[in-house]
């Protein structure tokens, strides 16, 4: 980067020189000074470095982490009456900032479209993005990013209104079909109806906003996406009886965050938040009972909460409460799906295969050691 | 005295490439292209760098890869198993499509409200006004929303038409049916012999043209206007009705029907489509309505005069005097117009629509990662086709402008 700027430097001068003091005996030096200068450029190893920094640092430096979130998805990421952002998505990213500064207060929020999200993260528009997205092979090698875990699983479905009279998504052939572009959703959709030997129309929307105001105007028969987001939809609309999410999942979509590749510290102090979530839940700890676990004699909770002697978090680069203030900042897992996808939200998702491995689900965390 | 010496022939040193002004453009403009290269080299190699850095690298393989999507609008077969490169191709068709037919309508418009506008009725040119300032003076994505929105809360579901008392009916002896997810058109089947039908029928449109260019031909040299207008119609009216009958009504409609959730069968045209087209045309129009004004005055008054006082009467006038003289000042900022109405499609995605903004740049980009290049790819594709128009209007331009002799 020096060789750069030191030989645009001289060739700026040169330039300068050649133009104020036409002089045969300099122009010569000038001459080969432009030359020279020019093959430094060409030989030199000019690229400015774009991805060597760790980017922990650069959120510490910045004094807040940039967490990429969606739009507006009922449940996960959305804005409250106050203007505050809320959402399972939300408090997952509050619950890093927390574990990393000690403030859940300290994220800035980026809203960010499903066409758009993974260039934003690719170009460093934030540091980590936990927008609902799916999980998948080509995601995670030829787009170059890590998946820190699954935070929600989540399957593909179908709502309609209770008028159109379909009970069954065998029942949609010939439908017109919301639904947002650049999702794996519009992949599974192709197939689906391919696999049943159905036609549809494919109504492509850029948000969710959109769809369901597409799918409210009765431009489209069905609104797909993720069965969450369509129960989160649901329950918003202004009369949500008149609408049926359809029985039928069509797709594996294990919803989580991402970061990019190449920073390892940076996807484990990720992953490591989440697990951290989930095994609180699995061990009891809330956000209210967190103080009283100081005498526990369970020496994964002391190591967890840093209330022990051993310090593993100085391995990643974190204080030793970093697990203890990210619990506290939003509750553990449970707590958090609770009031944002359960019952004390309104949007009653049942906890389902979301649950603890413990108490029936397929969440588990590995051990904190 | 001496004679002087003959000027002696000064050796060629280096340093005169730069001092000597014989030289001296010249080597500065090699200079220049070296570090214009230079730089360029430079951006590029910094590019790849980066990419490497990423663990990312360029290549267009992915064109060769099943798409997995489906498009719902496209001209040529394709389905969800197709290649990226043929989704690419079908948006293209797509923006192409948009361009032409736009490009057509805001030129019809641009032409009769531009002329209206310099009416001499006092509403209509203040009409025209409010139409060229409305459209001219809000951003065009806001109109393809806006026309979007109305096309689909304000028109009937399919839904709507089912039932023994409808809500809605279909127009024009149920051929049409309008509803919010587009407008189906009747769709002509052409049958087996259409092809000597449509033949018969061009011969015929030839026949009226060459009678036409006798009838003027006439005109010009004894000042005779022969009777063409009823001939016309009848030669091509006649032979093609006839040949319609003989071969037994090779082309029919093919009507839309109700069948499910939609409508069957016939020209579906969408209402992202329809949306789009009708924005960009109309937003066209109201650049193209003052190009068009422009021209005609800024031919002299004393041509209308002129025209005047040998009898034309004033549609004459405009038509023979004014217009192509006026032509040849307005044809230059029109390319720029189409140009822009051709990159103004790009904002196809805010309805919907499955250009190749859409599609390569949108979907396929989305599915693949490959951000540099499918950005590079469709740059190149409007370069191109910009060109392409600018290159075909300037040749029609060249055909008229007048020739200095």
């Amino acid at each position: 980067m020096f060789n750069a700027v030191f030989s645009q430097l001289i060739l700026v001068l040169t330039l300068i020189k050649i133009f104020f003091n036409l002089k045969g005996e300099i122009m010569r030096k000038s001459l080969f000074m432009v030359l020279s200068s020019i093959l430094l450029i060409v030989g030199g190893q000019a690229a400015f470095s774009g991805g060597h920094s760790v980017t922990l640092d650069d959120v510490k430096a910045r004094g807040n982490l940039l967490c990429g979130v969606s739009t507006g998805a009922p449940g996960f990421a959305t804005i409250d009456d106050s203007g505050k952002d809320v959402g399972f998505d939300v408090d997952y990213c509050r619950a890093l900032a927390a574990a990393i500064f000690g403030d859940p207060m300290a994220v800035k929020f980026v809203g960010l479209t499903s066409a758009v999200r993974f260039t934003a993260l690719a170009a460093g528009e934030v540091d980590i993005l936990a927008r609902n997205t799916t999980w998948t092979y080509s995601r995670d090698t030829d787009l170059k990013q890590t998946f820190l875990g699954v935070n929600y699983y989540d399957g593909q479905g179908f709502m309609v209104k209770k008028d159109l009279g379909v009970n069954s998504t065998l029942e949609l052939d010939g439908a017109t079909v919301c639904i947002q572009v650049g999702t794996t959703t519009e992949l599974n959709l192709a197939d689906y109806f391919k696999e049943n030997g159905m036609s549809y129309e494919p109504v492509p929307t850029a948000d969710n906003a959109e769809s369901q105001q597409q799918y409210l105007a009765g431009a489209c028969d069905t609104y797909t996406t993720d069965a969450s987001a369509l129960h989160g939809t649901r329950v918003n609309l202004e009369n949500p009886d008149d609408h049926l999410v359809l029985p039928e999942i069509i797709s594996k979509e294990p919803l989580g965050p991402l970061v990019r590749h190449g920073d390892d510290n940076w996807a484990d102090i990720g992953r490591w938040v989440l697990n951290a979530l989930i095994i609180a839940e699995e061990k009891g700890i809330t956000q209210s009972n967190i103080d009283s676990w100081k005498d526990t004699k369970d020496a994964e909770i002391h190591r967890l909460l840093g209330t022990g002697d051993d310090d593993i978090l100085a391995m990643v680069g974190l204080p030793k409460n970093a697990m203890y203030n990210a619990i506290k900042a939003g509750g553990n897992y449970g707590e958090i799906f609770e009031n944002n996808l359960g019952a004390t939200s309104g949007i009653n998702i049942e906890r389902g295969v979301n649950a603890s491995w413990t108490k029936g689900g397929i969440l588990y965390s590995p051990p904190f050691r | 005295m001496k004679a002087s010496a003959p000027p002696k022939i000064e050796s060629f040193k280096l340093s005169m490439l730069l001092s000597d002004t014989r030289y001296r453009g010249t080597s500065l403009q090699v200079i220049t292209f070296i570090i214009f290269v230079a730089v360029f080299f430079w951006l590029v190699d910094n590019t790849l760098k980066n990419l490497a850095l990423l663990g990312k690298d360029v290549s267009f393989n992915f064109l060769f890869l099943r798409a997995g999507y489906d498009i719902n609008q496209r001209l040529i077969p394709y389905n969800s198993d197709s290649t990226h490169g043929r989704a690419a191709f079908v948006g293209i068709l797509n923006t192409l499509l948009v361009a032409l037919v736009g490009c057509f309508f805001a030129t019809i418009l641009g032409l009769f409200v531009g002329i209206l506008r310099l009416s001499k009725n006092w509403l209509v040119a203040k009409l025209m006004s409010i139409y060229i300032e409305g459209f001219r003076n809000v951003p065009v994505l806001l109109w393809i929303v806006m026309i979007f929105a109305l096309l689909t809360e304000f028109t009937p579901a399919p839904k709507a038409f089912k039932g023994a008392d409808p809500q809605a009916t279909m127009l024009l002896f149920d051929s049409i049916a309008v509803t919010n997810r587009g407008t189906y058109f009747p769709a002509p089947i052409f049958g087996e012999g259409s092809f000597w039908l449509l033949l018969s029928f061009i011969l015929s449109v030839l026949i009226v043209i060459f009678i036409k260019k006798y009838a003027n031909k006439q005109k010009n040299e004894t000042g005779k206007n022969l009777p063409t207008f009823w001939i016309s119609i009848l030669i091509i009216i006649l032979p093609t009705l006839g040949f319609y009958f003989l071969l037994g009504k090779p082309i029919s409609l093919e009507y839309p029907y109700l069948k499910g959730f939609n409508f069957k069968d016939g020209i579906h045209l969408r209402n992202s489509f329809l949306a789009l087209t009708l924005a960009l045309a109309l937003y066209t129009s109201a650049f193209i309505a003052e190009i068009v004004r422009a021209g005609i005055l800024a031919i002299s008054k004393g041509q209308t005069e002129a025209a005047a006082s040998l009898g034309l009467r004033p549609n004459k006038i405009m038509n023979l005097i004014i217009l192509p003289q006026a032509l040849r000042i307005i044809v230059p900022p029109l390319i720029s117009n189409y140009l822009n109405l051709t990159k103004n499609s790009s904002l196809a995605i805010a309805v919907g629509y499955m250009d190749v903004r859409g599609t390569l740049g949108g979907i396929t980009l989305n599915q693949t990662g490959r951000e540099l290049e499918s950005m590079l790819l469709l740059m190149g594709f409007y370069l191109c086709v910009s060109l392409l128009i600018s290159s075909v209007i300037n040749y029609y331009n060249r055909s008229f402008q007048i020739v200095v002799r």
